[in-house]
């Protein structure tokens, strides 16, 4: 995030995103060797194709659900719904695109999608409600979702899987516009959005200072309850966008796997990006950078002849690298014999944990986080 | 705190102690859907619909138990399911394809169980990895080594497994169970009593109360935190074994989302998911009304299988939010 760090070998890699950044030049570089040409981008029909364009273009899903993640996780949430707003998206577009008359006609599918994003909007607000004002916990007020949604995707569809035959539809997460990729674009829109209103305006330090401390926020004047409803509500928001791109794709919507273990994938991505689980602080480049982790992972799979099916073994590898590579606890133990030079005179056991008071000031150097008891766990 | 306390604490409504209002609304709940499913459904106000529920839950009621232990340490143990995959394949290919004989079979599985669990503790706790990573690593770690065991399902055709699937202990009049129900009721005696008569049972619960009084109090934190995630794995494969016993085959995609139902049946059951409060009971009877409504809804007829998911998803709401206002009322 910062350009601090480019003096000397030892500060770059102790650079939040340095280890991420690692593993995907990594991965790329095993595609590179196993692949020919794999760097090529071509132009075809005026469309750029290629396997990099490929990896931004089905990662798009996957990217858009990890960036409304972090906002969520930022403020020490989680939100385990995304995956059946993404089924509940896709099924409630599909259904009402296949009742129009014309299934082309534009006018319809954009009222479609704007109905849909409603209606995802509320379940997202639904989720803030239960944390913000019930108080429940954030895995399980979203959890309630997450195991309703699914049914509730396979009602709206009675069960069935509706295939729709729209080419306006189609664009958002087949078609092609500017050369590139219809998705592609409509990712780059919104992680600009998430940016501007977190990074140039107050929303995003609103938001860590909640995840840092909820009731110091709100003792200080900042309006938890709200900043909460803002996050959930984006992150809902965020995934049945995802929802539409997936079952535009396919021109279908599948209220039982559309969006199948995304939650999980996004929550990896925003914990490989360097988001700490506990909130307080957060990374939007560091999550697409574990988005794109995780896509080009799937990609390398496929690529290098491995069997697709252990592509959940080779996300454990990482899961467990990273998780490991991130924990100070294990850095200490591992390194200390490796790095007879010891780590720079940073207050390592004792250093409090991150100041809750509004506007504390962001550490860029990676900071160390003694044991923190109150993780996800116990909101 | 011993399970007849509760039973007679049920007698006299407005007598209960506060701990003890969850578990006594799962209670008063089972005994509703069962009355409600008694007068409407003909046939249904047997003994046997509520063994069946057993018979078909015996697998989930021993993961439930497991999911207990780590709910109440505080964790959260996201693999169970995968687990449970895990050890139905492992045992199918060994049993199947390789000719090992089952006991030993059964007894290398359990200990994988334990090994995986102990593995993801020991990584919690070592390492301070969040217990939800850490559990989602060892989820995504268990489904792809039962991918690459194989992908498709592998039929048990030994003489013990089947024997365990087909036979049917008579109990008086025309009911019956099967030897997993057995099994599983030994799993929840033996964690009852040491959750509730151990030293190991009472760490938990301080452990999961308040990790930081507990280390103050010289507890072994580190030791409790990777033993419940041992027991949880352990219980998985034991839940894996016996789903090899109802389904006689092993599959990697057996047990898809069954994290999510231990877990909701914890919730149900009233503990609460901070941990440090909670009765292995009410795990038990929330695993009886999660396999309660199922039978209500076959036995409704017209009512869809996805129906189950949007009354799973309600019954969750209500119990939380009957949670939160206990919390509310005790603070």
């Amino acid at each position: 995030m910062s350009p601090v760090g480019n003096r000397a070998l030892g500060a770059l890699t102790r650079h939040r995103l340095f280890w991420p950044a690692m593993i995907l030049v990594a991965l790329l570089a095993l595609n590179v060797v196993f692949t020919d040409n794999f760097l090529n981008v071509q132009m075809r029909d005026g469309h750029l194709y290629g396997s990099l364009i490929d990896i931004l273009r089905f990662g798009a899903p996957l990217i858009l659900v990890a960036l409304g993640m972090t906002l969520v996780i930022a403020t020490g949430g989680i939100d385990l719904s995304v995956g059946s707003v993404v089924a509940i998206s896709g099924a409630l577009a599909c259904l009402q695109i296949s009742e129009l008359a014309d299934q082309n006609a534009v006018g319809g599918v954009l009222s479609a999608i704007g109905l849909t994003l409603v209606v995802i909007l509320a379940l997202g607000a639904w989720n803030g409600f239960l944390v913000a004002v019930v108080g429940i916990q954030p895995i399980i007020a979203t959890l309630i979702l997450m195991v309703a949604g699914r049914g509730l995707a396979q009602l709206i569809a009675d069960g069935q899987i509706i295939t729709i035959n729209s080419s306006p539809y189609k664009l958002i997460g087949g078609g092609y516009w500017l050369t590139l990729p219809f998705g592609i674009l409509v990712v780059i829109a919104l992680i600009a959005l998430t940016a501007f209103l977190t990074r140039r305006l107050a929303l995003g330090m609103f938001i860590e200072s909640v995840g840092g401390n909820a009731e110091a926020s709100r003792l200080s004047g900042i309006r938890s309850r709200g900043v909460l409803i803002v996050a959930y509500t984006f992150c809902g928001l965020c995934a049945g966008i995802a929802g539409l791109m997936i079952s535009s794709n396919v021109s279908s919507a599948d209220g039982n796997n559309a969006g199948l273990w995304i939650e999980l994938d996004a929550i990896l991505a925003v914990v490989i990006g360097g988001t700490s689980l506990a909130g307080g602080r957060f990374s939007l480049s560091g999550t697409v950078l574990g988005a794109l982790i995780i896509q080009t992972l799937t990609t390398t799979i496929y690529s290098i002849g491995v069997p697709p099916e252990t592509t959940l073994l080779f996300k454990a590898l990482v899961v467990t690298i990273v998780c490991l590579l991130q924990s100070p606890a294990f850095r200490q133990k591992a390194f200390r014999w490796r790095r007879p030079v010891p780590p720079p005179p940073v207050p390592r056991e004792g250093s409090s944990p991150p100041s809750a008071g509004v506007g504390a000031e962001r550490q860029v150097r990676e900071e160390d986080e003694p044991v923190r008891e109150e993780t996800v766990r116990n909101r | 705190m011993t399970t007849d306390t509760i039973a007679t604490g049920q007698a006299g409504r407005f007598a209960i102690p506060l701990r003890y209002v969850p578990v006594a609304v799962t209670a008063g709940l089972l005994i509703a859907m069962f009355t409600v499913g008694g007068i409407r459904y003909e046939g249904f106000a047997s003994g046997q619909v509520i063994l069946n529920v057993f018979v078909d839950n015996a697998f989930l009621l021993v993961v439930g138990v497991g999911m207990t232990f780590v709910i109440l340490a505080g964790g959260i143990d996201l693999s169970v399911g995968s687990v449970v995959a895990l050890s139905t394949m492992i045992t199918a290919s060994l049993v199947t394809n390789q000719g090992w004989p089952a006991p030993m079979v059964i007894v290398l599985v359990l200990a994988i169980g334990a090994a995986l669990g102990a593995g993801m503790g020991a990584i919690i706790h070592y390492f301070q990895v969040q217990p939800f990573i850490a559990t989602l690593a060892g989820m995504f770690l268990a489904r792809g080594l039962c991918y690459t065991i194989g992908t498709d399902s592998i039929p048990i055709t030994d003489g013990l497994f089947t024997a365990f699937a087909q036979t049917r202990i008579d109990l008086f009049g025309e009911m019956w169970i099967s030897p997993s129900v057995v099994i599983a009721t030994v799993v929840v005696l033996i964690a009852a009593y040491v959750l509730h008569y151990t030293r190991l049972g009472r760490t938990v619960y301080a452990v999961g109360g308040s990790e930081q009084s507990a280390l103050l109090m010289g507890l072994p934190v580190g030791r409790t935190k990777i033993a419940v995630y041992t027991i949880s794995g352990l219980c998985s494969a034991l839940g894996g074994i016996l789903l090899s016993f109802y389904m006689l085959s092993g599959y990697g995609l057996h047990a898809v989302g069954m994290e999510l139902d231990a877990i909701a049946a914890v919730v149900i059951g009233g503990t609460l998911l901070t941990g440090g409060s909670g009765y292995l009971l009410g795990t038990v009877l929330g695993i009886l009304v999660l396999g309660l409504t199922q039978t209500i809804i076959s036995f409704e007829g017209t009512l869809s299988s996805w129906w189950t998911r949007i009354f799973i998803g309600l019954l969750l709401f209500a119990f939380i939010l009957l949670q939160r206002l206990i919390g509310a009322r005790r603070t």
